[in-house]
């Protein structure tokens, strides 16, 4: 069972996503939504300001397990419950990624509930990986 | 309901094929921030025994969201786009996406339903290569704001 158990903490992440990262993100992922990177039509549409992909956001997360490296992904899903909202500054908006063990299931794969918050709140709902050991 | 809600079940097959390449998988980890030796590294990969540079778990957005886009593009379904934002995304995963395989993404509408004023609709698709071997599943869920809720 490589040692894991119930309530392991998995190395956290903390990362600054900036405006650019948002435009570097957008190509390289092909997502061109303008909330994402045009604040006029983010607040014209009743956002605060441009937001940050939820699939950034997923992605930066699923790195606390790939980085783990206790096994291969199985599963991955995550809800976006709130937005990252992304200043036009130097700083961008800090984003702590985290992770814990949540159970050993019966087939020997291991589910890891992960959390992303930002400003002291969870952006992602139910947020799980099923890796096998 | 301002989605047409005939669409629940309707299926896409692929309309093109996507050929993975080395360079958009560097491009894409190297944007999420993940530089994992086996994504940038023909060697670091043949040495895990697969045949070329593999792609970080959610690389396959990029085709997941173009089949989407196509679907939620369609004006008879009705969808405003401006008031569009992701609600949930899922991944299965069968085998890594490897540089060099041409995928072929078939997307199904599961379900379209309104609560609460919000329109919710929701894909499913099977990424495969051409050649037939399972690669990923994927689960989307988008959702509509309510055009009025800025009233308050």
């Amino acid at each position: 069972m490589s040692g894991i158990q119930v309530g392991d903490v998995l190395p956290p992440l903390q990362v600054r996503i900036s405006r650019a990262a948002l435009v570097r993100y957008a190509g390289a992922a092909m997502d061109f939504n303008p909330i994402h990177w045009n604040e006029g039509f983010a607040r014209g549409v009743g956002l605060p300001d441009v937001i940050a992909h939820g699939m950034l956001t997923m992605a930066l997360a699923g790195r606390v397990v790939t980085d783990w490296g206790m096994g291969a992904l199985v599963d991955y899903s995550a809800r976006f419950t709130r937005p990252v909202v992304v200043p036009n500054d130097d700083q961008g908006a800090l984003v702590e990624l985290s992770g814990k063990v949540g159970a050993i299931n019966d087939d020997g794969t291991v589910r890891v509930n992960l959390d992303a918050r930002f400003d002291g709140r969870s952006v992602l709902g139910k947020a799980i990986a099923i890796v096998r050991p | 309901m301002a989605l047409d809600e005939s669409f629940s079940g309707r299926e896409y097959p692929a309309d093109r094929i996507y050929e993975v390449g080395r360079e958009k998988i560097r491009e894409f980890a190297e944007a999420i921030g993940d530089l994992r030796p086996e994504y940038l590294d023909q060697e670091a990969a043949r040495a895990l025994g697969y045949r070329d540079v593999i792609a970080p778990p959610t690389f396959t957005m990029i085709v997941n969201l173009d089949a989407i886009n196509k679907i939620v593009n369609d004006p008879d379904l009705g969808l405003d786009y401006s008031r569009m934002v992701h609600g949930d995304q899922g991944f299965t995963y069968y085998h890594p996406v490897v540089a060099g395989d041409r995928l072929s993404v078939h997307t199904v509408v599961d379900n379209i339903m309104s609560r609460a004023g919000n329109d919710f609709i929701s894909f499913r698709a099977e990424i495969t290569t051409v050649e037939g071997e399972r690669r990923i599943t994927t689960r989307a869920q988008l959702v509509v704001r309510d055009a009025d809720e800025g009233a308050a």
